[in-house]
Protein backbone atom coordinates (compact mmCIF):
# COMPACT_ATOMS: atom_id res chain seq x y z
CA UNK A 1 0.00 0.00 0.00
CA UNK A 2 1.40 3.27 -0.69
CA UNK A 3 -1.56 5.46 0.53
CA UNK A 4 -1.61 9.00 1.55
CA UNK A 5 -3.67 11.78 3.14
CA UNK A 6 -4.86 14.98 0.89
CA UNK A 7 -5.81 17.88 3.18
CA UNK A 8 -7.53 21.05 1.56
CA UNK A 9 -8.03 24.34 3.23
CA UNK A 10 -9.43 27.61 3.02
CA UNK A 11 -10.75 28.70 -0.43
CA UNK A 12 -8.89 25.58 -2.43
CA UNK A 13 -10.96 23.13 0.06
CA UNK A 14 -14.32 25.00 -0.72
CA UNK A 15 -13.17 24.82 -4.76
CA UNK A 16 -12.60 21.12 -4.73
CA UNK A 17 -15.10 20.26 -2.04
CA UNK A 18 -13.77 18.28 0.01
CA UNK A 19 -10.97 19.00 3.29
CA UNK A 20 -10.01 15.54 2.89
CA UNK A 21 -8.82 12.29 0.84
CA UNK A 22 -7.23 9.37 0.08
CA UNK A 23 -4.89 8.76 -2.68
CA UNK A 24 -3.02 5.41 -3.89
CA UNK A 25 -0.03 7.64 -4.25
CA UNK A 26 1.04 6.57 -8.37
CA UNK A 27 4.83 4.86 -8.30
CA UNK A 28 6.11 8.07 -10.28
CA UNK A 29 5.20 10.40 -7.66
CA UNK A 30 7.89 11.18 -5.41
CA UNK A 31 7.57 15.01 -4.69
CA UNK A 32 5.22 17.92 -3.77
CA UNK A 33 5.67 19.41 -6.95
CA UNK A 34 5.00 15.98 -8.76
CA UNK A 35 2.15 15.47 -6.55
CA UNK A 36 0.43 18.87 -7.49
CA UNK A 37 1.09 18.45 -11.17
CA UNK A 38 -1.05 14.88 -11.21
CA UNK A 39 -3.48 16.58 -9.00
CA UNK A 40 -4.07 19.17 -11.30
CA UNK A 41 -4.33 16.28 -14.03
CA UNK A 42 -8.05 15.41 -12.94
CA UNK A 43 -8.90 18.90 -14.85
CA UNK A 44 -11.78 21.03 -14.32
CA UNK A 45 -11.58 23.01 -11.07
CA UNK A 46 -8.45 20.34 -10.29
CA UNK A 47 -6.39 22.22 -13.33
CA UNK A 48 -7.95 25.50 -12.37
CA UNK A 49 -6.42 25.21 -8.99
CA UNK A 50 -3.44 23.75 -8.63
CA UNK A 51 -2.21 25.29 -12.07
CA UNK A 52 1.47 26.05 -11.88
CA UNK A 53 0.36 29.76 -12.09
CA UNK A 54 -1.46 29.43 -8.76
CA UNK A 55 0.27 30.64 -5.43
CA UNK A 56 -0.12 27.43 -3.44
CA UNK A 57 1.60 26.19 -0.48
CA UNK A 58 2.01 22.55 1.02
CA UNK A 59 2.78 20.77 3.98
CA UNK A 60 3.93 17.42 4.36
CA UNK A 61 3.13 15.99 7.52
CA UNK A 62 2.10 19.39 9.41
CA UNK A 63 5.51 21.49 8.22
CA UNK A 64 5.50 23.57 5.76
CA UNK A 65 7.30 21.94 2.57
CA UNK A 66 8.76 23.64 -0.83
CA UNK A 67 8.00 21.50 -4.23
CA UNK A 68 11.00 19.54 -4.05
CA UNK A 69 10.13 18.47 -0.69
CA UNK A 70 9.48 14.60 -0.40
CA UNK A 71 6.47 12.76 -0.45
CA UNK A 72 6.51 8.73 1.10
CA UNK A 73 3.38 6.04 1.95
CA UNK A 74 1.77 6.89 5.19
CA UNK A 75 2.81 11.00 4.37
CA UNK A 76 -0.08 13.32 5.43
CA UNK A 77 -0.36 16.27 2.57
CA UNK A 78 -2.02 19.56 2.88
CA UNK A 79 -2.70 22.22 -0.01
CA UNK A 80 -3.71 25.32 0.76
CA UNK A 81 -3.61 29.12 -0.33
CA UNK A 82 -1.32 31.81 1.03
CA UNK A 83 -2.01 31.97 4.99
CA UNK A 84 -3.53 34.85 6.01
CA UNK A 85 -4.03 34.81 10.00
CA UNK A 86 -2.81 37.90 12.71
CA UNK B 1 5.96 28.95 25.48
CA UNK B 2 2.63 28.83 25.55
CA UNK B 3 0.47 28.77 22.17
CA UNK B 4 -3.14 28.31 21.92
CA UNK B 5 -5.15 28.20 19.30
CA UNK B 6 -9.20 29.20 20.37
CA UNK B 7 -12.44 30.55 19.66
CA UNK B 8 -13.27 32.10 23.52
CA UNK B 9 -12.28 35.80 23.77
CA UNK B 10 -8.51 36.67 25.67
CA UNK B 11 -8.16 38.80 28.60
CA UNK B 12 -4.86 40.54 28.55
CA UNK B 13 -4.06 41.49 31.98
CA UNK B 14 -5.40 38.14 33.22
CA UNK B 15 -2.83 36.62 30.20
CA UNK B 16 0.05 38.41 30.57
CA UNK B 17 -0.46 38.06 34.54
CA UNK B 18 -0.05 34.44 33.98
CA UNK B 19 2.36 34.78 31.59
CA UNK B 20 4.80 36.71 34.17
CA UNK B 21 3.75 34.18 37.11
CA UNK B 22 4.66 30.87 35.03
CA UNK B 23 8.04 32.48 35.52
CA UNK B 24 8.22 31.66 38.95
CA UNK B 25 11.69 32.70 40.19
CA UNK B 26 12.81 34.54 37.56
CA UNK B 27 9.62 36.80 37.39
CA UNK B 28 11.43 38.99 39.40
CA UNK B 29 13.84 39.76 36.78
CA UNK B 30 11.28 40.30 34.27
CA UNK B 31 11.73 44.15 33.19
CA UNK B 32 9.87 44.46 30.11
CA UNK B 33 6.86 43.19 28.79
CA UNK B 34 5.72 43.37 24.89
CA UNK B 35 2.31 42.73 23.90
CA UNK B 36 0.61 42.96 20.38
CA UNK B 37 -3.17 42.86 20.36
CA UNK B 38 -5.06 42.23 16.53
CA UNK B 39 -8.60 43.27 16.24
CA UNK B 40 -10.91 42.80 13.41
CA UNK B 41 -11.87 45.71 11.25
CA UNK B 42 -15.09 46.34 9.90
CA UNK B 43 -13.30 47.07 6.15
CA UNK B 44 -10.88 45.36 4.01
CA UNK B 45 -8.57 47.58 1.37
CA UNK B 46 -8.16 45.39 -1.49
CA UNK B 47 -6.24 47.38 -4.60
CA UNK B 48 -7.09 50.98 -2.62
CA UNK B 49 -10.64 49.80 -2.61
CA UNK B 50 -12.54 49.61 0.60
CA UNK B 51 -15.13 47.55 1.86
CA UNK B 52 -17.43 46.99 4.47
CA UNK B 53 -16.97 43.90 6.78
CA UNK B 54 -19.69 42.39 8.61
CA UNK B 55 -18.18 39.29 10.02
CA UNK B 56 -14.74 37.34 9.68
CA UNK B 57 -14.31 33.95 10.30
CA UNK B 58 -10.75 32.14 10.49
CA UNK B 59 -10.37 28.58 9.48
CA UNK B 60 -7.01 26.85 10.56
CA UNK B 61 -5.42 23.30 10.70
CA UNK B 62 -5.49 21.55 13.78
CA UNK B 63 -2.27 20.47 14.68
CA UNK B 64 0.04 21.99 12.38
CA UNK B 65 -0.63 25.15 13.43
CA UNK B 66 -0.29 24.75 17.60
CA UNK B 67 3.12 23.54 16.46
CA UNK B 68 3.84 26.43 13.71
CA UNK B 69 3.30 28.65 16.27
CA UNK B 70 5.91 26.72 18.56
CA UNK B 71 8.18 27.16 15.70
CA UNK B 72 8.11 30.46 15.38
CA UNK B 73 7.85 31.04 19.37
CA UNK B 74 11.27 28.96 19.42
CA UNK B 75 12.79 31.03 16.63
CA UNK B 76 12.14 34.25 18.38
CA UNK B 77 13.77 32.75 21.72
CA UNK B 78 16.83 31.72 19.87
CA UNK B 79 17.11 34.81 18.30
CA UNK B 80 16.30 37.41 21.19
CA UNK B 81 17.02 36.73 24.88
CA UNK B 82 13.59 36.84 26.26
CA UNK B 83 12.20 34.77 29.24
CA UNK B 84 9.36 33.69 27.76
CA UNK B 85 6.51 33.77 25.05
CA UNK B 86 2.62 33.65 24.47
CA UNK B 87 0.93 33.76 21.27
CA UNK B 88 -3.21 33.01 21.62
CA UNK B 89 -4.87 33.09 18.13
CA UNK B 90 -8.62 32.79 17.71
CA UNK B 91 -10.31 30.82 15.14
CA UNK B 92 -13.95 30.58 14.31
CA UNK B 93 -16.36 33.62 13.90
CA UNK B 94 -15.35 37.11 14.80
CA UNK B 95 -16.79 40.10 14.45
CA UNK B 96 -15.24 43.58 14.06
CA UNK B 97 -14.08 45.18 17.06
CA UNK B 98 -13.19 41.59 18.66
CA UNK B 99 -9.45 40.56 19.53
CA UNK B 100 -8.02 37.92 16.93
CA UNK B 101 -4.37 37.40 18.26
CA UNK B 102 -2.31 37.92 21.22
CA UNK B 103 1.37 38.12 21.13
CA UNK B 104 2.88 39.08 24.17
CA UNK B 105 6.89 38.48 25.39
CA UNK B 106 8.67 38.94 28.50
CA UNK B 107 12.28 39.35 29.39
CA UNK B 108 14.84 41.83 31.10
CA UNK B 109 14.75 44.65 28.69
CA UNK B 110 12.38 46.22 25.82
CA UNK B 111 14.66 45.72 22.56
CA UNK B 112 14.79 42.01 23.09
CA UNK B 113 10.71 41.66 24.07
CA UNK B 114 9.89 44.64 21.20
CA UNK B 115 12.12 42.89 19.07
CA UNK B 116 10.90 39.04 19.61
CA UNK B 117 6.89 40.35 19.55
CA UNK B 118 7.22 42.07 16.01
CA UNK B 119 8.78 38.90 14.77
CA UNK B 120 6.42 36.43 16.17
CA UNK B 121 3.76 38.69 14.79
CA UNK B 122 5.52 39.28 11.19
CA UNK B 123 6.00 35.04 10.61
CA UNK B 124 2.65 34.16 12.65
CA UNK B 125 1.19 36.35 9.07
CA UNK B 126 3.09 34.68 6.70
CA UNK B 127 3.59 31.02 7.85
CA UNK B 128 1.06 29.95 10.67
CA UNK B 129 -1.76 28.56 9.07
CA UNK B 130 -4.86 30.50 9.29
CA UNK B 131 -7.26 32.10 6.67
CA UNK B 132 -9.67 34.51 7.08
CA UNK B 133 -12.93 34.39 5.27
CA UNK B 134 -14.96 37.79 5.20
CA UNK B 135 -18.53 38.30 5.14
CA UNK B 136 -19.37 41.61 2.99
CA UNK B 137 -22.97 43.35 1.32
CA UNK B 138 -21.44 41.77 -1.51
CA UNK B 139 -21.15 38.02 -0.32
CA UNK B 140 -18.78 36.26 1.15
CA UNK B 141 -14.86 35.92 0.19
CA UNK B 142 -11.18 34.67 1.40
CA UNK B 143 -9.21 37.08 1.82
CA UNK B 144 -5.67 37.25 -0.07
CA UNK B 145 -2.47 37.34 1.22
CA UNK B 146 -0.76 40.86 1.38
CA UNK B 147 2.68 41.28 0.00
CA UNK B 148 3.77 43.68 2.74
CA UNK B 149 3.32 40.60 4.93
CA UNK B 150 6.34 38.59 2.96
CA UNK B 151 8.03 41.70 3.30
CA UNK B 152 8.02 42.35 6.81
CA UNK B 153 9.09 39.26 7.27
CA UNK B 154 11.79 39.44 4.35
CA UNK B 155 13.49 41.71 6.81
CA UNK B 156 13.93 39.78 9.20
CA UNK B 157 16.63 37.96 7.10
CA UNK B 158 16.60 33.89 6.81
CA UNK B 159 19.55 33.70 9.44
CA UNK B 160 19.50 37.37 11.37
CA UNK B 161 18.22 38.04 14.40
CA UNK B 162 17.53 41.70 13.51
CA UNK B 163 15.90 44.03 10.99
CA UNK B 164 18.38 44.75 8.20
CA UNK B 165 17.71 48.46 8.67
CA UNK B 166 17.58 48.71 12.59
CA UNK B 167 20.75 48.54 14.32
CA UNK B 168 20.73 48.45 18.11
CA UNK B 169 22.30 49.17 21.11
CA UNK B 170 23.03 46.77 23.92
CA UNK B 171 20.51 46.60 26.56
CA UNK B 172 19.65 49.37 28.12
CA UNK B 173 18.68 50.10 31.92
CA UNK B 174 16.93 53.36 31.00
CA UNK B 175 13.27 54.10 30.72
CA UNK B 176 10.77 52.43 32.67
CA UNK B 177 12.35 49.28 32.71
CA UNK B 178 13.52 47.80 35.85
CA UNK B 179 17.08 47.42 36.59
CA UNK B 180 18.13 43.95 36.31
CA UNK B 181 20.98 42.16 39.22
CA UNK B 182 21.96 40.54 36.48
CA UNK B 183 25.50 41.56 34.43
CA UNK B 184 23.57 42.62 30.84
CA UNK B 185 24.19 40.39 28.38
CA UNK B 186 27.31 41.47 25.75
CA UNK B 187 25.40 41.38 22.70
CA UNK B 188 21.29 42.09 22.00
CA UNK B 189 20.99 38.99 20.05
CA UNK B 190 21.37 34.97 20.20
CA UNK B 191 22.41 33.12 17.46
CA UNK B 192 22.36 35.89 14.93
CA UNK B 193 23.37 34.59 11.84
CA UNK B 194 23.08 31.04 12.27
Amino acid sequence: MSEVTLLFFAGLREAVGTSRESLELPAAISTVGALRAHLSTRGGIWAEHFAPTRNLRAAVNQDMAGADAPVRAGDEIAFFPPVTGG
Amino acid sequence: MPVRVQSEDFDLTREVAALRAAQGTRAAKIGAIATFTGTVRDLNEVDGKSTNVSQMTLEHYPGMTERALEKIVADAKSRWDIFDALVIHRIGALMPLDQIVLVATVGAHRGEAFAACEFIMDYLKTEAPFWKKEATLDGARWVDARSSDDSAVARWGAGGGEPASEQKSAPENAGTETTSVDAPKSAPTKGAGA
